[in-house]
């Protein structure tokens, strides 16, 4: 029987493909880019989105030490792509006092929050948590890793487009 | 044929402004390969020990009966799914949710500019209704059309059973969170899901998840990678974590996609493992465009106005994102759902 080996990827390593127009096309279009690229090329805990369809993102984060603490108005979700990484999450007393209700995306708490700790995952490669409505939640990472996040854009998202993809 | 833009009642888009079509039958087995054959207005279908075939008023078309099995089995899943599935250059449908075209050559800019192209519009539940009969009636015991070539039997030769399990499986749906309590659960050898023989190397290890008390249900985590490595199908996303209409729909690829799926929203690949080369062709005329190599962590958006197809040498990862809103179908067939979707 053939042994097959599974090509993952990770934040040091990484080898990006690429987009060949055959035929009046603009690269561009394609919006491509590779999520460890970004992940190795920006500060810890920048959100920068590398998909968008209409008011939601894929964001790809660089985790790197403690996160600050985010909260948003719906269920988020984090997969973590290469590394370890933990996630400590914290049920608001008064979530509606610290994200609109009407509001999307994540928004980051300008401090500790306050409610009772809901308990924590830690996530190796390939393994997802919900980031729950209603909770405060925060990454802690010891060496650089990369996390892709499901969420709505927000104030946190960064738009970078130029930057990572192929043009 | 007119192209004009005709709203029916139902607010359904029609822009070839069709007639709908409310004649089927199916046909007794025939008696030297007895699979039955099938009508649906001027589309007539049969299949022989290696073939189908489409005959319609402008010509009869040929397919490998492998290929065609194979996608009739995702536009029965999927439910005609976003856009167009074309079964090959030449042949499929468009769904306009709620009704559906059907077409030979209207999406091949040779058989158009010749006059070759056929193309009919049916109630969606109706033509379904046939394109079950017939995948059931023509898939023969021990070929899944779900699965890879390496890890299925063969559809060729006379009619030999059946494989209603494997045709009517239903797609994956969480409503939260694969792994949730009361959600859709997680895959297990217990549970008849077997890593892969591709995957065998892909950690199966589940999260440290530490729950406070009463927090239990709340805190949840999960090995998606496992849970993919364990899927029995391929080319067949399904919904494992949902932020209001962003679906996430990671599916695992092998071989080829057996449709050229045209769009008609902008659709985005996110590669999570291996690798899948996209041919890209516009979604009209069916003109090669791109290709478009996707390696482990690369992110792709699919344009509204294109019809692609992805080659995997090795069974993959992909996820799939999808935008479920019930709007989108307004805003297509208003015009203001963007071709492109992001401007840089």
């Amino acid at each position: 029987m053939s042994s097959y080996a599974t090509d993952f990827a990770a934040i040091d390593e990484y080898s990006r493909g690429k987009i060949t127009v055959i035929s009046k096309d603009d690269p561009k279009n394609y919006v491509f880019s590779n999520m460890f690229d970004v992940a190795a090329n920006t500060r810890p805990y920048e959100r920068v989105a590398v998909a968008k369809n209409f008011e939601y993102v894929i964001e790809s984060v660089r985790a790197e030490g403690t996160s600050p603490w985010y909260s948003a108005a719906h269920d988020e979700f984090v997969v973590a792509m290469d590394y370890p990484v933990t996630v400590e999450l914290v049920k608001l007393d008064d979530p509606d006092s610290v994200v609109d209700p009407e509001s999307e995306g994540a928004h980051r708490l300008p401090g500790e929050p306050q409610g009772r700790k809901m308990g924590t995952a830690k996530l190796s490669r390939g393994h997802m948590c919900i980031l729950p409505v209603g909770a405060a939640y925060r990454f802690v990472s010891g060496a650089p890793a990369t996390l892709m996040i499901q969420t709505c854009d927000g104030p946190e998202t960064q738009h970078r487009w130029a930057e990572f993809c192929q043009k | 044929m007119a192209m004009k833009e005709v709203m029916e009642k139902s607010g359904i888009s029609n822009p070839r402004g069709l007639g709908i079509t409310a004649e089927f039958s199916v046909d007794p087995a025939n008696n030297i390969t007895g699979y039955k054959s099938f009508r649906a207005g001027k589309f007539q279908f049969r299949r022989d020990e290696y073939f189908a075939y489409i005959e319609t008023p402008k010509g009869t078309h040929m397919m490998s009966v492998d290929a065609f099995l194979r996608a009739l089995m995702r536009d029965v899943a999927w439910g005609f799914f976003y856009g167009t599935v074309n079964f090959d250059p030449v042949f499929g449908t468009t769904n306009f949710y709620g009704e559906v075209d059907m077409f030979y050559g209207a999406l091949n800019e040779a058989y158009v500019s010749e006059g070759r192209d056929y193309i009919e519009r049916f109630k969606s539940d109706q033509l379904m209704n046939i394109f079950k009969q017939m995948i059931s009636d023509w898939t023969n015991a021990g070929f899944d059309p779900f699965a890879a070539p390496r890890e299925t039997g063969v559809p060729w030769g006379a009619k030999n059973g059946d494989n209603d399990g494997a045709v009517s499986r239903q797609r994956v749906t969480a409503r939260r969170m694969v792994g949730m309590k009361g959600d859709t659960p997680l895959r297990s050898d217990k549970s008849g899901f077997p890593v892969n023989v591709m995957f065998h190397d892909v950690d199966q290890d589940q999260p440290e998840v530490h729950a406070e008390p009463g927090f239990e249900g709340e805190v949840s985590a999960f090995n998606l990678f496992g849970y993919l490595s364990r899927s029995d199908v391929t080319w067949n996303p399904s919904v494992c974590s949902v932020v209001k209409d962003s679906l996430f729909c990671p599916t695992t690829e092998e071989y080829i996609l057996p449709v050229e799926h045209g769009n008609d929203r902008c659709e985005w690949f996110i590669q999570l493992s291996d690798e899948i080369t996209w041919n890209i062709k516009d979604g009209s005329s069916g003109r090669p465009k791109a290709v478009v190599q996707m390696k482990p962590g690369d992110v792709a958006c699919m344009p509204a106005d294109i019809r692609h197809q992805g080659f995997s040498p090795k069974r993959s990862m992909l996820l799939v994102w999808e935008n479920g809103s019930p709007k989108l179908p307004e805003l297509i067939r208003e015009g203001k759902a963007p071709t492109v979707a992001v401007q840089f």
